[in-house]
């Protein structure tokens, strides 16, 4: 089992989910979350007090997945979250110890 | 068994004796309270209501504008900056702070004892004071002028005052600055038509001048914001702030048009001079902002808005409709100009008061000596031929300042040595909601 963590830029996050769910994916956690990587910020400017605001607004997404499924997964995300622009994001794959479902105690495979 | 009522002839006899004397009495008090009521003008008095509950609004439309402009954190902090003030000037003022305003003249400089308690203030006029509104009326507008002028100070402060120092200070400078310099120019002392003959309709110095320099005693006394300069403060609700410059707009009606005391053309001509004022205003702060930073912003937008309707505030009814164009047209660009003077003296005047109402305000004294036409208000200024008028508006700004910053800053230090000032740095880091009223502004 893997953990497929993914920062995607915000607008994105339907067309992800969309093809997730098209190859079976049935369960994702979302957070909105700050950061930046090589895209810059923007500048806000209050009275002439300027500001340059590194952290732009992105989305993670969470989706615990079984080994077989990982690299159709991460296409997935790959494809539906890109614009070919700077601040598209990044995914990241970890293993995972152990997955239970709570309401019914079930684990490993049959809890994902 | 049921009781008959049965007056004797006699009881009779007193019983209409007693009616024809009561009805004298009453006659002769009705035409007394007639002859009093006659002087009361029911225009003069309606507009004159309505303008104080105006004029009161602007306090609340204050809040929201600097709460606005305030972090997250210390909105209901700002908010209390104002909002706490409508309960203790009005008290204050009623006690005694509108007997020094407008009790009879003291050597120039204060108003004496007549109307302590608001002993003789009623519903009958006082002539020496406005003969046509009933003294209470003249009282309580009044009134909502002492709140506000007390509330724009908050902005110098903002974001770092403990609330009980916040408490005294106001209490104190309310009786020791606001009040003097009221009776100075509008209460018979040594600035008004009394006195200096400085102009000033509705309180470019007494308000503004008054406030912007307070503030900016205070952001040097308090000293900066943790994190002032580099920490970045950005306003963290433009849409409150913008309600509140447009609330503050409809309220200046009450502010400077009422201040003609009068239903009338001079009430209307200065109705129209607040609103292009503010509107021109408008326009050349964001002019400003595009020329110079390629946009225009909304914060500007009120921003310019305040800025003109602050330099009308002495001029309003003594200047013409183009005046005011001009008038506000040169505010929008100063005080835009004007708030960048805190990068440059190194000054946490946080929400800009002195920016905008101590240079908003001097230049519309200023502007009132140079616009004033006799047509209007009675003066002429610069432009008519009357150069003169320029000394005594000069006078006034520098008398103000200098009376309102010494004060101000003698204040001050006192409560500092008394109560303390500024919240303790993790109070700071907290912020005021928490720290000081055990609140939190937005549960989302």
């Amino acid at each position: 089992m893997k953990k497929v963590d993914a920062i995607i830029k915000p607008f994105k996050l339907d067309e992800v989910k969309e093809s997730l769910s098209a190859i079976g994916i049935q369960g994702i956690t979302v957070t909105e979350v700050k950061g930046f990587g090589r895209q810059k910020g923007h500048t806000e400017l209050y009275r002439g007090a300027e500001y340059v605001v590194d952290f732009l607004p992105k989305v993670k997404l969470e989706i615990i997945v079984k080994d077989d499924m990982v690299s159709n997964v991460v296409a997935a995300i790959e494809k539906a979250a890109k614009t070919g622009r700077i601040g598209d994001g990044k995914i990241f794959v970890q293993p995972i110890d152990e997955v239970i479902r709570i309401r019914t105690s079930e684990r490993g495979d049959q809890a994902i | 068994m049921r009781t008959t009522w049965n007056l004797s002839t006699h009881s009779r006899r007193v019983a209409a004796a007693l009616a024809a004397g009561g009805s004298l009495l009453l006659a002769a008090s009705a035409r007394a309270q007639d002859a009093a009521e006659s002087a009361i003008d029911t225009g003069d008095t309606a507009w004159i209501l309505i303008s104080s509950a105006v004029v009161l609004l602007m306090t609340p439309a204050l809040a929201l504008f600097y709460g606005g402009m305030a972090r997250g954190k210390n909105v209901l902090g700002t908010i209390m900056h104002s909002f706490f003030l409508m309960g203790l000037v009005s008290v204050q003022w009623a006690l005694i702070g509108y007997t020094m305003a407008f009790g009879s003249d003291v050597g120039g400089f204060v108003g004496g004892l007549d109307f302590l308690f608001l002993a003789g203030v009623g519903g009958d006029p006082n002539p020496d004071l406005v003969g046509t509104i009933p003294h209470s009326a003249f009282m309580v507008f009044q009134m909502m002028f002492a709140i506000i002028t007390t509330a724009l100070i908050s902005g110098g402060f903002a974001e770092r005052m403990r609330f009980s120092a916040f408490v005294v200070f106001s209490t104190l400078w309310v009786t020791l600055v606001y009040a003097p310099v009221c009776h100075w120019v509008w209460g018979g002392g040594w600035m008004g038509p009394n006195g200096l003959g400085a102009l000033d309709f509705a309180g470019g110095t007494v308000v503004h001048i008054n406030s912007g320099v307070a503030a900016l005693a205070a952001a040097i006394v308090i000293g900066p914001r943790l994190g002032y300069p580099k920490e970045a403060m950005p306003p963290h609700n433009l849409t409150l702030t913008v309600l509140g410059a447009g609330l503050l707009w409809f309220g200046w009606f009450g502010f400077n048009a009422g201040s003609a005391l009068a239903s009338n053309g001079a009430a209307a001509n200065a109705f129209a001079a607040t609103h292009l004022a503010a509107a021109t205003a408008t326009v050349t702060w964001c002019l400003a902002e595009y020329t110079s930073r390629g946009k225009a912003s909304a914060l500007g937008a009120a921003s310019g808005a305040v800025a003109g309707l602050v330099a009308i505030t002495p001029a309003a009814g003594f200047v013409g409709p183009m005046s005011a164009i001009v008038i506000g047209g040169v505010a929008g660009v100063l005080c835009y100009w004007a708030v960048s003077l805190k990068r440059t003296f190194g000054y946490d005047d946080s929400l800009d008061a002195f920016g905008v109402h101590g240079i908003g305000g001097t230049w519309g004294a200023l502007a009132t000596g140079i616009f004033a036409s006799a047509a209007v208000g009675g003066t002429d200024g610069l432009i008519y031929g009357n150069a003169a008028q320029m000394w005594p508006q000069i006078a006034s700004i520098l008398a103000t300042a200098i009376y309102s910053f010494v004060l101000t800053f003698v204040i001050l230090k006192v409560v500092d040595a008394t109560v303390g000032l500024r919240v303790s740095d993790q109070d700071e880091i907290t912020g005021l909601d928490l720290s000081q009223h055990g609140e939190v502004g937005y549960n989302l």
